[in-house]
């Protein structure tokens, strides 16, 4: 599961208010090499919840995105789109759990695939 | 050269993942149909809801291909082995989609919401007793309950949700499941419906539809019975008589 996945996931239980971003426990975390191509990143900049992105990246310990939401202008600049992309696309979270913020339930990740699914009484 | 999809020997299997089937076949066949449509629609995020053994999810990529540059893939699948054979299909092919296990697209619904461009469903839809729906094992993977539309009522209004405004929906049905009927519930909605796929084989007849938000038939509200006809009318209706056509002929 890539960070942008992450970002794209929050807490399905009933009931739940603020079920974003959900926390990562990372037990095996792999790097896999991704095609740069600025024009994706600079897409997805703007559906991106940088503070998720910025926090789970340290959580998997790549700790070179700024905490605070960057400037677009960043867009331009060929270091700060590397870093994005590593962040984004290369950081595999392979085996640990999402936990939901506010019920602390955890979701397992078996070989880098989230398992959202609820039991009855969550649903 | 014509466009790559997966190949049946690189399709991973398990015995509990419905393997590739006539269904899968007319589905890829429809994506085909609309490569270049689908080229020129530049789309970013790209989904498959209930991925199996991931051989539409694995073509769409192979269809798309590098021309595509900005695409990005996710699939989901109730069933947690359909997303583990999906990942072994799609690393044979070396292309790449994140999966998730999930009720059809539950926890991606919120932060994904208006944000795919490109949605593709092979629901189960086979006419069953509804308790079979959603049990354990493979009968889930076809098993539509009441004319097979259980899941398929479920998954259209997340559709809806998911799509983006100029999100395209390609998803498979049968005739039982009364398609006519479903592209006028989704015209209530504003989708504009066409047949891109259909086949007659002697157990069934399949149609794959695209849907895409139109904004004409938004605008028409509930009295477009009395305004003069316009484009999307006239495409509704053209498939409508395709549809009893269909219908006409398998009465025969
Ligand atoms: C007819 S099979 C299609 C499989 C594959 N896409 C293909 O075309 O060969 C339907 C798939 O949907 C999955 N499915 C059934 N109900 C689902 C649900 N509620 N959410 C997500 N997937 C579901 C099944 O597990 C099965 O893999």
């Amino acid at each position: 599961m890539r960070l942008l996945t992450h970002n794209m996931l929050s807490s399905n239980i009933k009931g739940v208010i603020n079920g974003f971003p959900l926390l990562i426990q990372a037990e095996r975390v792999v790097e896999k090499q991704v095609d740069f191509n600025p024009d994706f990143l600079k897409n997805m900049f703007s559906k991106i919840d940088w503070k998720a992105l910025a926090d789970a990246s340290k959580t998997m310990g790549y700790d070179e995105l700024p905490d605070e939401v960057p400037d677009p202008s960043v867009l331009d600049s060929q270091e700060f789109l590397q870093k994005f992309h590593h962040a984004l696309l290369e950081l595999h979270l392979e085996e640990g759990a999402l936990v939901c913020p506010e019920t602390g339930r955890r979701f397992p990740v078996n070989k880098g695939i989230p398992n959202m699914l609820l039991h009855e009484d969550e649903v | 050269m014509p466009p790559r999809i997966a190949q049946i020997r690189l399709v991973s299997s398990h015995p509990q993942v419905y393997e590739p089937c006539d269904d899968s076949y007319a589905l890829v066949d429809a994506l085909l149909a609309d490569r270049t449509k689908l080229l020129e629609h530049h789309p970013t995020i790209c989904m498959e809801v209930g991925c199996g053994s991931g051989y539409v999810i694995t073509s769409l990529a192979l269809i798309l291909g590098s021309e595509a540059r900005n695409a990005y893939y996710f699939a989901t699948d109730v069933n947690p082995y359909a997303a583990t054979v999906t990942r072994e299909t799609l690393e044979a092919h070396g292309v790449h989609a994140e999966l998730v296990t999930t009720n059809i697209a539950s926890g991606l619904e919120k932060r994904l919401s208006g944000l795919v461009d490109v949605m593709v469903v092979n629901p189960p839809y086979v006419p069953t007793p509804d308790e079979e729906v959603g049990s354990l094992g493979l009968s889930s993977a076809w098993a539509g309950g009441e004319n097979g539309r259980n899941v398929i009522d479920k998954i259209l209004p997340v559709a809806d949700n998911l799509l983006s405004d100029k999100g395209w929906l390609y998803m498979l049905f049968l005739a039982e499941n009364d398609p006519l009927q479903i592209c006028l519930q989704m015209r209530d909605k504003g989708y504009g419906a066409k047949i891109v796929v259909q086949r007659s084989t002697e157990e069934e007849t399949l149609h794959v539809i695209k849907f895409w938000r139109d904004p004409d038939i938004q605008m028409e509200g509930n009295e477009a019975n009395l305004t003069p006809k316009t484009a999307p009318q006239r495409g509704l209706e053209f498939l409508l008589s395709h549809i009893s056509r269909l219908s006409f002929r398998e009465r025969q």
